[in-house]
């Protein structure tokens, strides 16, 4: 793979100038809320302003190449690089962070969550946003996993400090589930460090050497390795029962944070790490990943019927929404993996943005029982349709950004790249066209129940049910934007992650075109 | 020797395609008229309110400019086909690329999609107009309005796409538009019931056209396109396995089951009717719920091979359509509310034009589309007309003889119920017979030329003729004849208003549409009258199949077309007159007598057949409760679903999957327990020292972890990732 390494300060900047922020703040005593709230949302939009300039400063017409790129020594003993890089398939996430941050922090502005104290909370979130982004840009396995678990701290924390009232089981659920993962994820690490007698942790070169000299089945043990340290984080079905706890418990900015990029960290781990690196195993594995992808279809949707509020609702939903992701994935072809990213792009704007709806009801109405919910487009008729609006994006509708994550990756599964199964993953493709009428029935309920009808008496008459504020609008408008935006022109992610998706993952992609090629002009000509 | 000629021509495919990138601006432009809805509904919706005419005015603009850019088309196309033959232009450019494959976004402009450009504005701007009125005091006025016009555009950038994807985003726009229509007054459950319905129906027949989109994608057109003219002309060009035809054609006639109310999947376009009348008019009459009976014409090669229509007696399309015109008119007989009547029959007359382009009679289904937007609108906003001035819908209780209080929506209902009945000389008649004629059954007296043989189908489609006739009398003598049964309590109406005095005509806004539509109600039928009687120059005759009929286009089979013939166009109509005399017999004459000897209000009538005969009456139960079909679907489907489904699932996420994560981790400390003796005692012992009560806590106990046992929680997670940590370091050691 080709590097460029022009302006490449960038990426550094952009990593650690929330962490500056922060170390601004630690020193800022803790009574003064209002500078706090200041640096941290100045900060944040330094980091966008920087992403922004990466965004237009970025090479298109190389967007196979990793940009910016800096390769220098870091732990010499063990051979980890400081490396970083970013690519078209990475570009949308970090685009994504850098964004989300902001937002977070404008609806911080007057919803600092119980106990308080802004400082630490602010400061947890901007050491969030440089482990996110820090993640993404990593091209070293070891820069990676330092990154990777930079996050899982200030969430954890998050969590246990601002949650709910069960936010103590919750955060040590979320914190035990993913360290389990991420002690199985190092450990392949490492064993791609021993076994491809390359001794080293750059991410290109792994890449470049796919495994290669590793015994098949080592090989299928280290991808089962990852498989379960990233899976957890995604989170795949069986694996996903710290999600609707955590989600449930963290407050308003956390579950946001959560859904729009801390769940992507698994699924980028797949396309980035496990599948190139390993891609014999890859294809081993792809069909029991679809199999998990489509039960957690299914079953997110199933258990989305079954919730009482509202929030666990929207958690449930991600384990659905994660698994159209996940099967894009599997199918191993570019077609499914571009899917797949702007799936996760989608469902961090879509979700994202249930979450701070979720969010702005509790504080309404001081519940999220669906029951005792109603009428919301009469009391506050901007939120209710807002509510309709994103429910709307998030069964898929066509014309908005979740459509462009589901159904390309249904499309992929009609044709999996070479050597899988073809009926199967047809068969895969069938249950996930069912998942998409599921969906609508979970959030056309949600919709009914909440939104329509008339208010219910208990809160008839409540002045603490108003329209949506100014700082929910300045928190919101991007986000909304953004999913029609991306669902008019879908062209904007797609044309960014092709030619990586493409680079990236040649090496299985190649004869996975191929057949695939094959298969259609057989079906075409027979 | 000359059929062999004969043979090899027909199977000759045209080498050219017939597509053009270059023509009259007006086609070239097409694309304008679903943009200009589109930027009012984002006008309506962000300044709506601050308007003079609360937004209103905007969406008529709107509306009407499409309207005449529309009709600057049609014209357009008269001389384009006049000049080059039947040339469809494509404009289109890309959207997105992924997987080396490009999507392409743009416009086909022909005959068809001129045509739907046509009866899509025109509903369109005479409902607006009519809500100005119907709607008038609603408090969701504005909001009404940005609707209209979103459905107005996404129903016009459907029938103008030139890829299936594009027509896919299409399709659920209209569906979503239809959602929140429906569900207008959502503050009353049956409303929003009616809405999720809808557009839960139409997701299940989506799993259809998502799955046949996507077997099109790869099989057609040398694989990986979307592009409808490529995908016909693949098919057309005998490159494509007749599997994936069937597969795709199967798949896509689920979704225009559940988009054009085919039965089994009609349900719910009659409790659509929950929304307001004009919406019933626009979406669920003239426009939305035919876009399955467009897809299949649009994608007519596909259905044509995959149903295998040519030389055949009995397919899967035709069969559908047949039983859904009988079915749904059969349901039509005893619905109390006017609304509902009009909704079956809606259902009937669409199983009419599936049936006919099942039985390979392309123009006279979509001819029937054409005509059927023109009287079914006049019929329903007539019925809107009536219901404005009884605020109600319900005939029996609230209306009958309402030709004294309304004698000009009397007069514009009478000319739609005829032109629905298919009688002489209105558009109905000419649209509906030559269907039949389509059907080539009546090659029993003499060959048709048509592409088969489905006698059952053209028996179907009499007998549907006859009932078709027989419920409309009844609806109008229930309505508009007998003495007026309303005003007698306070029935409520769409907006909550409490009758009073004696109903009066509506005004102008609500009558001059219902006078345009009437009017093309008359005259529609002429645009193609059928070829070979002699009665008009034969320049004159046809000229609808002329110019909107593809044919010799590269991208449309060979079909056949079937001779007209006047013994079927009369027995037809005897059909049809017979249905309406008997009906009219039954309510004109006996229930009327009946009515005024007893002074009994008709809510009892008319069962008195279905109360002195058992069969009788077990019929009208099974009419009544719609055979079953609902209660079907919500009671045992969906409750299920919902409930022990949805629970059972829960209850396995809660007791199993999470009791799993628990159990291993009380494994693993037991094995920790084994290996204690082994293992250097101080790197064990902080997992057995929280691990020691977790072993002697039960399983139930264990499935209620809470905060207080966290500790527990911790070491066990931690035990176990240490153990399969182990595990994997010995497996890589090996």
């Amino acid at each position: 793979m080709d590097t460029i390494a022009d302006n490449n300060w960038l990426l550094t900047v952009l990593v650690f100038a929330p962490l500056a922020g922060a170390l601004v703040m630690a020193l800022i005593p803790q009574h003064d809320e209002q500078s706090h709230k200041q640096v941290a949302l100045l900060t944040s939009l330094v980091t966008l302003g920087l992403a922004a300039f990466l965004l237009i400063d970025f090479d298109y017409g190389s967007a196979g190449s990793l940009q910016y790129f800096v390769d220098t020594e870091w732990i010499e003993v063990i051979g980890a690089g400081y490396t970083i890089g970013v690519d078209g398939m990475s570009l949308p996430l970090i685009a994504l962070t850098a964004l989300i941050m902001p937002l977070v922090f404008v609806y911080s502005w007057n919803h600092i969550p119980e106990p308080g104290n802004a400082k630490a909370f602010l400061i947890l979130s901007l050491i969030l946003e440089t482990g996110m982004i820090g993640t993404f840009v990593a091209q070293d396995l070891v820069l990676f996993f330092v990154f990777f678990e930079v996050v899982l701290l200030p969430m954890f924390f998050m969590i246990a400090v601002w949650g709910g009232e069960n936010r103590r089981y919750a955060s040590l659920k979320f914190f035990l589930f993913t360290l389990f993962g991420s002690a199985l994820m190092l450990l392949s690490f490492l064993a791609l460090f021993f076994l491809t007698e390359a001794e080293t942790f750059n991410m290109l070169e792994l890449t470049e050497i796919a495994g290669a000299g590793i015994p098949r089945g080592t090989q299928l043990l280290v991808f089962g390795g990852m498989f379960l340290g990233f899976g957890v984080k995604v989170p795949m079905f069986p694996f996903h029962t710290w999600l609707p706890d955590a989600h449930t418990e963290a407050p308003t900015q956390g579950s946001v944070i959560l859904a729009a990029v801390l769940l992507k960290l698994g699924t980028y781990g797949f396309i980035r790490i496990a599948i190139p690196m390993l891609p014999e195993a890859a294809e081993a594995w792809a069909p029991w990943i679809g199999l998990l992808a489509v039960i957690g279809i299914i079953y997110g949707a199933l258990g989305c019927l079954a919730q009482t509020d509202m929030k666990r609702l929207i958690a449930f939903s991600s384990v659905a929404h994660m698994g159209f992701v996940m099967l894009g994935i599997a199918t191993l072809t570019d077609f499914g993996i571009n899917a797949a990213i702007f799936g996760m792009v989608a469902h961090g704007l879509i979700t994202g943005m249930l979450f701070f709806i979720a969010g702005s009801v509790k504080e309404r109405y001081h519940t999220l029982e669906i029951k005792r919910l109603g009428g919301m487009l009469a009391q506050a008729p901007r939120l209710g349709w807002i509510l309709g609006f994103v429910s709307m994006a998030s069964l898929g509708l066509p014309g908005l950004a979740g459509f462009w994550g589901e159904f390309p990756a249904i499309l992929a599964a009609y044709n999996p790249a070479g050597g899988l199964s073809e009926e199967v993953f047809r068969a895969y493709m069938v249950v996930a066209a069912i998942g998409t009428v599921l969906a609508a029935g979970y959030l056309l309920w949600l919709l009914q129940r909440t939104a329509m009808g008339e208010p219910p008496a208990e809160f008839a008459d409540d002045p603490n049910i108003v329209d949506v504020s100014t700082t929910e609008w300045i928190a919101w408008a991007p986000l909304l934007l953004g999913i029609v935006l991306f669902g008019v022109a879908p062209g904007l992610i797609f044309e960014v992650t092709d030619p990586a998706v493409g680079e990236s993952l040649h090496k299985c992609l190649e004869a996975g075109c191929q057949a695939a090629d094959l298969a259609a002009s057989s079906v075409g000509g027979g | 020797m000359s059929f062999l000629v004969a043979l090899a021509e027909s199977d000759s495919v045209p080498t050219g395609s017939t597509v053009t990138d270059s023509a009259n601006w007006f086609l070239e432009y097409a694309w304008l008229v679903p943009l200009l809805p589109a930027l009012s509904f984002v006008g309506i919706l962000f300044f709506g309110k601050r308007m003079r005419y609360k937004g209103a005015e905007l969406g008529i603009a709107a509306v009407a400019l499409s309207f005449l850019l529309a009709v600057c088309a049609g014209f357009a196309w008269l001389a384009h086909h006049d000049d080059g033959g039947y040339v469809a232009v494509q404009k289109s450019t890309q959207w997105l690329q992924s997987g080396s494959v490009e999507f392409g976004a743009g416009i086909l402009v022909d005959g068809l999609s001129v045509m739907m450009l046509l009866v899509v504005t025109i509903v369109s701007l005479l409902v607006h107009v009519y809500s100005t009125d119907y709607v008038g005091d609603d408090k969701r006025y504005t909001h009404f309005f940005a609707f209209l016009s979103l459905f107005t555009a996404a129903m016009l950038f459907f029938v103008l796409s030139d890829n299936i994807l594009q027509m896919l985003v299409g399709w659920e726009l209209v569906g979503v538009c239809s959602f929140v229509l429906i569900g207008h007054w959502w503050e009353e459950k049956p409303n929003s019931d009616a809405a999720l319905k809808a557009f839960l129906t139409n997701r299940v027949g989506d799993v259809g056209l998502i799955i046949g989109t996507i077997a099109l994608f790869f099989a057609a057109g040398g694989g990986r396109t979307f592009d409808t003219v490529k995908i016909n002309e693949a098919i057309v060009g005998g490159d494509v396995s007749q599997a994936a035809l069937v597969v795709a054609s199967v798949c896509l006639m689920a979704a225009v089951m559940s988009k054009s109310g085919q039965f089994i999947l009609h349900t719910w376009l009659p409790d659509a009717m929950a929304g307001p009348t004009p919406v019933s008019a626009l979406i669920h009459a003239a426009t939305m719920v035919v876009a399955g009976v467009f897809m299949i014409a649009r994608l007519y090669p596909v259905f044509f091979e995959g149903m295998q229509i040519g030389g055949s007696s009995i397919n899967l399309m035709a069969t559908i359509g047949a039983i859904t015109l009988v079915f749904g008119g059969l349901l039509a007989f005893v619905q109390d509310d006017i609304k509902k009547v009009l909704a079956y029959s809606t259902v009937s007359q669409l199983g009419y034009m599936v049936m006919a382009l099942g039985v390979g009679a392309w123009t006279a289904a979509v001819f029937h589309l054409f005509t059927h937007a023109f009287f079914k609108a006049n019929l329903f906003l007539g019925s809107g007309s009536v219901a404005h001035a009884v605020h109600s819908f319900d005939m029996k209780k609230d209306m009958g003889g309402m030709r004294k209080f309304m004698p000009k929506t009397y007069v514009t209902f009478i000319i739609g119920s005829l032109a629905l009945a298919g009688l002489f000389p209105l558009a109905g008649f000419w649209s509906k017979d030559e269907i039949l004629v389509g059907t080539g059954g009546w090659g029993l007296f003499g060959d048709t030329g048509g592409n088969g043989a489905y006698t059952f189908h053209l028996l179907m489609g009499m007998f549907g003729a006859a009932l078709t006739a027989a419920y409309m009398t009844r609806c109008v003598y229930l309505t508009f004849h007998g003495e007026y049964r309303g005003g007698h309590d306070h029935a409520h109406d769409e907006h909550g208003h409490e009758a009073h005095g004696d109903p009066h005509e509506s005004g102008p806004r609500i009558l001059v549409p219902l006078y345009i539509l009437s009017g093309l109600a008359i005259v529609a039928g002429f645009a193609n009258l059928p070829g070979g009687f002699q009665l008009v120059p034969d320049s004159w005759t046809e000229r609808f199949g002329h110019y909107v009929e593809p044919v010799g286009s590269s991208y449309f089979p060979k079909i056949a077309h079937a001779t007209p013939s006047w013994s079927l166009a009369v027995v037809a109509s005897v059909v049809a007159l017979g249905g309406a005399v008997v009906a009219a017999y039954y309510y004109f004459v006996k229930v009327d007598r009946l009515s005024k000897e007893t002074e009994a209000s008709l809510t009892g009538l008319p069962d008195g057949l279905s109360k002195s005969n058992r069969l009788a009456g077990a019929g009208h139960r099974v009419l009544v409760n719609k055979y079953y079909l609902d209660h079907f679907y919500e009671r045992v489907i969906v409750a299920f679903t919902k409930g022990p489904l949805a629970r059972a699932a829960y209850w396995v996420n809660q007791n199993v999957i999470d009791r799993t994560v628990d159990k291993a981790g009380e494994t693993a400390v037991l094995a920790g327990r084994h290996v204690y003796d082994i293992v250097d005692q101080s790197v064990i012992d902080g997992f057995v020292d929280g691990s020691g009560r977790v072993s002697d806590a039960t399983g139930e106990e264990l499935r209620h972890i809470n905060s207080g046992k966290v500790q527990n929680y911790a070491a066990i997670l931690f035990a176990m990732a240490a153990v399969l940590a182990g595990a994997f370091l010995i497996i890589f050691a090996l």
